[in-house]
């Protein structure tokens, strides 16, 4: 089908698109690449009044690091981050998962903002977000504010942001040196939305566990962080059992939903499958 | 109908303008202001890759893209592909290796991998599977595809890789 009738805003700058958001009270839409908006006002199950595109901010579109973070303009779109040197060098768990995200063509448009503030729990960059413990900065009438990755998804395609707020930056911390990661993915066909994903960082100290981080898509309503696990790791190192745990935790700390892709079993077993080769991986990739 | 858009762009390299709506989307702009019909609507949600263009030389969906987006942007479409009265190495490839049957996913097919062999100009089969998995086929069964994008790659100067498929 084809979207229904809006008013079309373009600005220039973040301040013309907070007071335009104001201007409509809550019944505009931000706009950025439109790779999941545009689908759902084709089908008519998005009707807003106003549509606030965000493709005219030029200075929203932007990789740098700063205070051991990498910061993302909102518009940086994947394609960018999946070529981007200081991704490979300093975040590689997002250069990883950024390759999941949908297909080449969607890449191009698709935005690391657009893709958290929609929260689909399926989507790679929310997970990858949770696991590293990054932020998001959102601008809005008052004033900027920072929020976690932890205090941002409440449910399926809802985040903490207020309707007049603007997700303007994404912030992951650098990933410590060395450091071992994996973007596990299962789906029916490569750039379909993951049936489940998990991201895994591991910091080897030695034998031991200096320190994990697993996060997963696609198991329920929000990204988990399956800290439980993390534990175990944490506390009984890399050994085969340890992983084997590990693995076997997370399938307790996971509520996924059953839908027409994959019953919530099938998916719980699955979180556990991919952590174990999530984990191995990322052994093969850490530097002592 | 008052609140109708300029919306102002080069297409296969020639200037052109039309007025439409805001929600215009890109390809029924194409199709229906600009007489291009080359570009295929198909699922019209971002799904089949039929409507595939470059925007910018990049390839983009041009069904989940408003036509206003568009403005001021460089598109090339199937039609640009051609120069000169002679094929592209990619059409030629598809023709030779039967990479379309119906050929209603053939424009997306060719424009989704003259950006994948920009950027890997010498993939591996599997490569080109991945790459290509952004537009579906349901007449090919996809080998003749992968024959033929590996074979343009050869022909456009990159050394493909691994023995299969070949």
């Amino acid at each position: 089908m084809k979207p229904p009738k809006f008013d079309y805003h373009a600005p220039t700058t973040v301040e013309q698109a907070l007071e335009l958001l104001g201007r409509y009270g809550g019944d505009a839409k931000v706009l950025a690449g439109g790779q999941s908006l545009m689908p759902l006002l084709n089908f008519r199950l998005s009707r807003p009044a106003a549509l606030v595109d965000l493709n005219r901010i030029p200075s929203l579109a932007y990789v740098r690091e700063q205070d051991g973070q990498v910061r993302f303009g909102a518009m940086t779109r994947q394609r960018t981050i999946e070529f981007s040197p200081v991704v490979r060098e300093r975040v590689p768990l997002l250069g990883e998962a950024t390759r999941w995200v949908g297909h080449l063509p969607i890449r191009t448009r698709g935005t690391i903002g657009g893709s958290i503030a929609h929260a689909d729990p399926a989507a790679e960059c929310p997970a990858v977000l949770t696991a590293l413990e990054g932020e998001v900065v959102a601008r809005g009438p008052k004033g900027e504010r920072i929020v976690k990755a932890k205090d941002l998804f409440q449910t399926y395609l809802a985040t903490s942001l207020t309707p007049d707020e603007i997700l303007v930056e994404v912030r992951m911390p650098a990933m410590p040196a060395g450091a071992g990661y994996a973007f596990e993915e299962f789906a029916r066909r490569h750039g379909d939305f993951a049936i489940v994903g998990i991201a895994a960082v591991i910091v080897k100290d030695g034998a031991r566990c200096a320190l994990a981080r697993l996060a997963t898509a696609g198991t329920g309503p929000v990204p988990v962080r399956l800290r439980a696990a993390e534990e175990i790791l944490e506390r009984d190192g890399f050994s085969d059992a340890a992983i084997e745990a590990a693995s076997r935790q997370v399938c307790e700390l996971v509520s996924p939903d059953s839908d027409i892709h994959a019953s919530a079993d099938y998916r719980r077993h699955l979180t556990g499958v991919l952590t174990k080769r999530a984990l191995k991986r990322a052994l093969g990739v850490a530097r002592v | 109908m008052s609140d109708l858009v300029t919306v102002r762009l080069k297409v296969n390299g020639i200037e052109c303008e039309g007025r439409c709506e805001p929600r215009k989307l890109l390809v029924d702009f194409l199709r229906e202001d600009l007489g291009l019909t080359g570009t295929h609507v198909g699922c019209e949600h971002g799904i089949c890759g039929a409507c595939t263009i470059m925007l910018n030389g990049e390839a983009a969906r041009s069904c989940i893209m408003l036509a206003v987006q568009a403005d001021g942007s460089e598109i090339l479409t199937v039609e640009g592909l051609m120069q000169n009265g002679k094929l592209h190495p990619l059409q030629e490839a598809f023709r030779e290796h039967h990479g379309l049957q119906c050929g209603f996913c053939t424009p997306g097919m060719l424009m989704t991998a003259l950006d994948f062999l920009k950027t890997n100009p010498s993939p591996t089969e599997a490569e080109v599977r991945e790459g290509i998995s952004a537009v579906l086929c349901r007449c090919t069964g996809y080998q003749g595809i992968v024959n033929a994008v590996r074979a343009a790659a050869r022909t456009l100067g990159g050394a493909a890789k691994g023995e299969s498929g070949t």
